[in-house]
């Protein structure tokens, strides 16, 4: 390989030992560093250490990147600027929606959960089962077209995610198993399913026994087309806006709200406070699962276009990343949907402008994460330096 | 149409026709577009290596760059745009699930030369397919099974029942059986593109229940190791030629050689001679490669699967040549007939002799 | 069909082999979970230490050292979380998800020039001739020393959490760290050991993969074991001696299917396929009834003066 980035005897060797100075020493910090809690959140913090962080990636990033032989800045500014103001950004501008809406959509969903203490991990199963079944019930109709049809499938997109949650949910409640698990279990489930229907119910007859569904985007009825061409505004996005406005809503102005807050942080508290703690669980499982499921549905009949043994990328898993990013806040996760979009589309760029391996971007993005978590706690503490932890 | 306008100028103003490349002052640029990590050591790498080999052909005259990891779907979309907005005179797109996409890319930048690798779709002038026989180079995994397998009980790991891979089991099959009418197919299906860890399982599993011949169609040497360990057991490397397992278990290989494809087509683009076209090669022209048929093979059958291998590759033979019947008995091809490609690309049915069924 | 090509025993032994490496991961974290932290980055100290592993067994040649490098590996990286989660009160859950996002983009960058190398073979029998006895033989005596180590430290475990003082501190600062901190643990140091063991059996479970189950390198070669290890915790019910059954329960249904296919049973392969996940729920319905619970402190941010 010509872009072997470590030889054998100098660099691969070098870098695990990189990695095992550099983390022991921020590790080490715990030693001199004395945290102090805030009466209040500061709110200069929260809005700085975005920022921050995403300043220290840089910084960090740059190295790995100079490490890899890459000119830092020039991999900083095609991964940031380039997708946003670079000389194509009519285009890229678009794909941040389409890349940030299923995203943002799921984290809306997972985020009312968590707040509650309600883990469903298995968002990325309930957006399979949303797509096969949006998919599903537009196919059924093929080739008749009406306006009927994609009103029918975002809502079988919407019952089929749902009822993939409803699963863990039930379970949850009728015998106490712990939805982290059944909901994990239940997305290789679903992978399996969408193989299975990609080769068998599902499966284009007109597709000389390819694998994967009919395109959607070849069937008016069923395609989840540009509302305005060339603005990447699907009805997903949409779809997202609207979640975000309901969870806004919810979870300021509504007594629903006020018990999901309750309960996530004192589940006795909310219990004497008259909380029903089994449909709190089916109320957050239903909804979170509904809309991976809308996310799925969006998904299959607009960017994505058919059903296929790949057809998840792991947003469902990305979303839950996403969710904490954005503090579990309705507005918070609109700009780290979008933020998780922009290093995805720009570290595609990065990686065939600069050739940069893909792993260097995962990288990257990692660190980007550690850096928005780890700052995060500036928010609600005071650093101070002195000894550490006094027992 | 805003949008289509806008790229259309961008691909103007960057000069993407052929006329800034007739005069040789401008590299070709290249593009790869790729499902896997190039790390994957099987199907990604061997295009890579493509790549890498276009790179050595040309020199200073050709640019490649390429994205890893690629979802199919609108992430595909989204990098071969950018690709061509880049720049990029000729895109190579290495996924069957890339087909669609690809299509509708072309459909914006007719100036743009767009290569699918193992679809069919070529809804525009700007659109070529390509793909390898690699049935052929099963027809010679089958008849080395066959002739070496003692259990007469040979296994078969499948990724996912799709005609690709079926094709390469009846291939294998008709083989084995041509000389060894006693052998028996045992298949797994592993349902899954890459998962090295279940793929050392199937083989194991295979092995234990009796296979002394072990034939992939899973990228990982996996197989190969669980093998050795076993002991006495006949495997084939697949997609590269796993030649650190050689000269036992690895007897010979199947190798994706898409270096000769690749250097042809971006020569084409170079010399303005790039036409739209269908290509499925096989042994003949390069395309798909077999490894080193090792001294574990007795002289006489690597004789023999020498001479199928010449047969394949000047025509004189096709790997499925009639008589042949189906699964349930119906007629396939009758004596002397050959499959014609539009049957061999949608091949969903099992030949007669293999048991179980193609699950669907 | 033919169920006569299953052999019981060659199954039982292969179920023990493919059960090792999300054994040693899951008894990793649930040290972790006991001690009060989720770490969900399983899969990202797997991979690490599947790459830490393969590198240096094939430039020392020496396996043994490899599976240390591999744990050490694993812990390194843990490190990271434990930095997120105790010092800087990060959100468990996401520094997790975080790791391991992380871990694969690292150990591909590691591994890049280790693509299609085989590693050095790493001895399988060190009981030697005890293999040969039938039927006990390969199921007890017939593996590597990786399989027996996974056991040694499942018994260790549990050994340890239940009759030892560490262990009585390491539940109490998983129950209830406020009030273990006001008895003058040091509940941070306590759970940064717990982390780091977790990460060096991740570690461990991940080389055994690319060492002996596979063995090779390729990159994202782990394919989804960590979170299987994850569950198989909860599954559990955080008691050690249910890691092992659930390990053994879930690697040999997959074993099992992988057999009813290769003897031609009739049952669609995409089912087979979904079984062990299935299976696993409904094992997870019925010891529900059993009402043992979570550690009282799991996934909580602890902060001495908060």
């Amino acid at each position: 390989m010509s872009r072997n980035l470590f030889d054998k005897q100098s660099g691969a060797g070098a870098n695990p030992l990189g990695m095992a100075v550099l983390s022991p020493a921020l590790w080490l910090a715990l030693l001199f560093v004395q945290l102090e809690k805030r009466p209040q959140p500061s709110k200069a913090m929260a809005y700085a250490t975005p920022v921050l962080a995403v300043v220290l990636t840089m910084i960090f990033g740059g190295v790995l990147f100079a490490v890899l032989g890459k000119d830092p800045l020039q991999a900083i500014t095609t991964i940031f600027w380039e997708p946003i103001f670079g000389e194509f950004a009519f285009f890229y501008r678009p794909q941040l929606l389409i890349k940030g809406a299923p995203l943002v959509l799921i984290a809306i969903g997972l985020a009312l959960g968590f707040k509650a203490g309600i883990w469903n991990i298995g968002a990325e199963g309930q957006y399979i089962v949303g797509a096969i079944c949006g998919a599903g019930a537009g196919l059924a109709f093929y080739p008749a077209e009406s306006v009927l049809i994609f009103p029918l499938m975002v809502l079988a997109g919407a019952l089929g995610g749902w009822a993939w949650a409803m699963i863990p949910g039930l379970l949850k409640v009728k015998f106490g198993t712990n939805e982290i698990l059944v909901s994990l279990m239940l997305v290789y489930v679903a992978e399996q399913l969408l193989a299975s229907m990609s080769l068998g119910l599902l499966k284009n007859p007109e597709g000389f026994g390819f694998p994967g569904s009919r395109n959607l985007q070849q069937y008016p009825s069923a395609h989840n087309a540009e509302i305005i061409t060339g603005t990447g505004m699907h009805w997903g996005v949409v779809a997202a806006l609207i979640a975000v406005i309901f969870a806004y809503v919810l979870l300021t102005r509504h007594s629903l709200g006020f018990a999901i807050r309750v309960t996530g942080e004192a589940p006795r508290a909310a219990k004497f406070g008259g909380v029903n703690p089994g449909r709190l669980v089916l109320f957050c499982l239903g909804i979170s699962g509904l809309l991976a499921g809308l996310a799925g549905m969006f998904e299959v009949s607009g960017p994505s276009g058919q059903i296929s043994i790949d057809f998840n990328v792991g947003y469902g898993f990305t979303a839950i990343i996403v969710a904490f990013l954005g503090r579990l806040n309705p507005l918070g996760i609109v700009a780290a949907g979008l933020l998780m979009a922009l290093t995805y589309i720009g570290g595609d760029i990065a990686q065939s402008q600069l050739g940069l391996p893909a792993a260097a971007i995962q990288v990257f993005q990692g660190m980007l994460l550690f850096f928005l978590l780890a700052l995060d706690v500036l928010t609600n503490y005071r650093v101070r330096f002195g000894k550490g932890e006094t027992a | 149409m805003k949008f289509t306008t806008l790229l259309a100028s961008a691909a103007m103003v960057l000069g993407l026709g052929g006329a800034a490349l007739a005069d040789g002052h401008e590299k070709t640029k290249v593009g790869f577009v790729y499902v896997g990590p190039i790390g994957d050591g099987g199907w990604t790498y061997e295009h890579d290596k493509g790549r890498l080999a276009v790179e050595a052909e040309f020199g200073d005259k050709v640019e490649t760059v390429y994205v890893e990891n690629v979802a199919e779907g609108p992430d595909s979309e989204r990098v071969m745009t950018q690709m061509a907005l880049d720049g990029a005179d000729l895109i190579f797109t290495t996924s069957f699930g890339y087909m669609d996409p690809t299509n509708n890319v072309a459909a914006k930048f007719p100036d743009v030369k767009f290569e699918h690798a193992t679809g069919y779709k070529r809804l525009h002038p700007n659109v070529s397919t390509y793909s390898a026989r690699f049935y052929e180079g099963r027809a010679i995994q089958g008849h080395i099974a066959g002739k070496m397998t003692k259990s007469n009980i040979i296994g078969y790991i499948g990724s996912f029942p799709i005609p690709e891979v079926i094709r390469g089991i009846n291939s294998a099959y008709i083989h084995a059986a041509k000389v060894n009418p006693d052998v028996e197919f045992k298949i797994i299906w592993v349902y899954t593109w890459f998962d090295p860890a279940k793929e050392a399982d199937a083989a194991k599993v295979l092995i234990e229940q009796g296979a002394d011949v072990v034939l992939q169609h899973t990228d990982s040497t996996a197989p190969q190791a669980a093998a050795q360990e076993a002991g006495g057991v006949v495997t084939f490397g697949q997609a590269s030629d796993m030649g650190q397992y050689a000269p036992f278990p690895r007897v010979s290989s199947i190798i994706d050689d898409w270096a000769p494809y690749y250097i042809a087509r971006t020569r084409a683009v170079m010399d303005g001679t790039w036409e739209q076209k269908d290509t499925w090669d096989g042994i003949g022209a390069g395309m798909v490669g077999i490894g080193e048929i090792t001294d574990a093979v007795p002289a006489d059958v690597k004789e023999e699967a020498l001479a199928l291998k010449a047969a394949l590759a000047d025509g004189s033979y096709h790997a499925f040549t009639g008589p042949l019947n189906k699964q349930d008995g119906s007629p396939f091809l009758a004596e002397g007939e050959t499959a014609d490609d539009g049957t061999l690309a949608g091949m969903n049915f099992y030949v007669e002799g293999i048991e179980g069924e193609i699950p669907q | 069909m033919d169920l006569s090509a299953i052999n019981p025993i060659l199954l039982v032994a292969a179920m023990i082999a493919a059960a090792t490496p999300i054994l040693l991961a899951a008894i990793g974290e649930l040290v972790v979970e006991r001690a009060g932290v989720l770490n969900l980055g399983v899969e990202g100290m797997m991979i690490t230490g599947a790459v830490c592993g393969f590198i240096i067994t094939v430039n020392t040649g020496s396996p043994t050292v490899g599976f240390i490098a591999a744990a050490i590996g694993g812990a390194v990286l843990s490190l990271l979380f434990a930095f997120l989660t105790q010092v800087a009160l990060a959100n468990q859950v996401a520094s997790g998800l975080a790791l391991t996002l992380f871990g694969l983009g690292l150990s591909a960058l590691m591994g890049q020039s280790y693509v299609g190398i085989k590693p050095p073979r790493t001895e399988s029998t060190p009981l030697g001739s005890l293999a040969d006895i039938p039927v006990i033989g390969p199921i007890v005596f017939g593996h590597d020393l990786i399989v027996y180590l996974g056991l040694a430290i499942v018994a260790a475990t549990w050994a340890t959490l239940k009759f030892t003082r560490a262990g009585l501190v390491l539940r109490a600062v998983g129950e209830n760290h406020d009030a273990a901190h006001a008895l003058g643990y040091k509940v941070k140091r306590i759970r940064t050991l717990a982390i780091m063991f977790g990460g060096a059996c991740a570690g461990l479970g991940g080389a055994y993969i690319s060492l002996i189950r596979v063995p090779q390198w390729t990159e994202g070669m782990t394919a989804g074991v960590g979170w299987i290890a994850l569950a198989l915790v909860v599954f559990a019910s955080w008691k050690p001696w249910r890691v092992l059954l659930g390990a053994y329960l879930f690697g040999g249904i997959t074993q099992l299917q992988l057999n009813l296919q290769g003897a031609g049973v009739a049952i669609p392969v995409e089912y087979l396929a979904m079984s062990p996940y299935i299976v696993t729920i409904i094992v997870l319905v019925i010891l529900s009834a059993d009402k043992s619970r979570a550690p009282g402190s799991l996934g909580r941010t602890f902060h001495a003066s908060g």
